[in-house]
C-alpha cells in the first residue's frame, strides 16, 4: 500500500524532505512505518520520543494501529503556537 | 455583519490586525471582548532572539482551531471565539497571534480565552523556530 508522509520543523530538516511517498506491505502499522523511516532517513531515530503522529489530520497514539492505503501520516514534533 | 467560518480560524503569512479579528466575535447581545495579543520577545531566558520562524501542517492546524472553538461552545455557550495565527518570519514586537473572545459577560471571557491558548499550546500542529544570536532552536525540542 501506498503511504503519504509529511515532515514539519526538526523533523523536516532531519529527513530532508516536506514529504515523500512510501510504499509498505498490506497491514503495516505505525511501528512498521517508523522502522521504514528510520532506515530511509538515520537522523530522525533520536527524534521519535518527541513526535506524535497524526493519521489523515488526526493524532493517533497507539503506535500498534494498521494504516491503510493511501494515508497521509505526518509527523508532528513539539507544537509551539503563540 | 455575517461572518464566513474561514474568517474565524485563520493562518496567514501577513501581518495581523487585532481589532479585527476582536470585530469578528462582537455582537449586540455580548457585553464582554477580550483579544488576546502574542507578541514576537526579544529574548528567552539569557538569549536574544532575533526572529521566529513559524511553520504549520496548515489544515490540521485549522481542524484543530475549530475543534477548540467548538469545545470552548460547549463549556461557555453564548461565547464566540476567533483565531488568526501568523506563519512565516516574524521581527521581534511584531504580532503572532490573536485570540479573540466575546461573551455576554466578562467572567467567560477570561476563561474561555485561557482555554483556547492553553489548548493552542498543546495541540495545534504549529511549530516556531527561535533564531537567537547564539544559534537557532525548534522551541519545546531545545535543539
Amino acid at each position: 500500500m501506498q503511504i503519504e508522509v509529511l515532515y514539519f520543523a526538526a523533523a523536516r530538516e532531519r529527513a530532508n524532505a516536506g514529504s515523500e511517498s512510501l510504499t509498505l506491505a498490506d497491514g503495516a502499522t505505525l511501528t512498521d512505518l517508523i522502522a521504514a523511516l528510520n532506515a530511509r532517513h538515520p537522523r530522525l531515530e533520536p527524534l521519535w520520543p518527541h513526535i506524535r503522529i497524526a493519521v489523515d489530520e488526526a493524532f493517533v497514539a497507539d503506535r500498534a494501529a494498521a494504516l491503510s492505503d493511501g494515508a497521509t501520516v505526518a509527523l508532528i514534533p513539539p507544537v509551539s503556537g503563540g | 455583519m455575517s461572518v464566513q467560518r474561514s474568517e474565524m480560524v485563520r493562518l496567514t503569512d501577513d501581518p495581523l490586525e487585532p481589532s479585527l479579528v476582536e470585530r469578528l466575535v462582537r455582537a449586540d447581545d455580548r457585553g464582554a471582548v477580550l483579544a488576546f495579543v502574542g507578541l514576537v520577545r526579544d529574548h528567552t531566558g539569557p538569549h536574544r532572539v532575533e526572529r521566529l520562524e513559524y511553520e504549520a501542517y496548515r489544515p490540521m492546524a485549522v481542524k484543530v482551531f475549530e475543534g477548540i472553538r467548538a469545545e470552548v461552545d460547549e463549556r461557555w455557550p453564548g461565547t464566540r471565539v476567533a483565531i488568526h495565527h501568523r506563519l512565516g518570519h516574524l521581527a521581534v514586537g511584531e504580532v503572532a497571534v490573536v485570540i479573540a473572545v466575546a461573551a455576554p459577560h466578562r467572567a467567560e471571557t477570561f476563561d474561555a480565552c485561557r482555554y483556547a491558548i492553553e489548548r493552542m499550546k498543546a495541540d495545534v500542529p504549529i511549530f516556531k523556530k527561535e533564531v537567537r544570536t547564539d544559534g537557532s532552536v525548534w522551541v519545546g525540542l531545545g535543539s
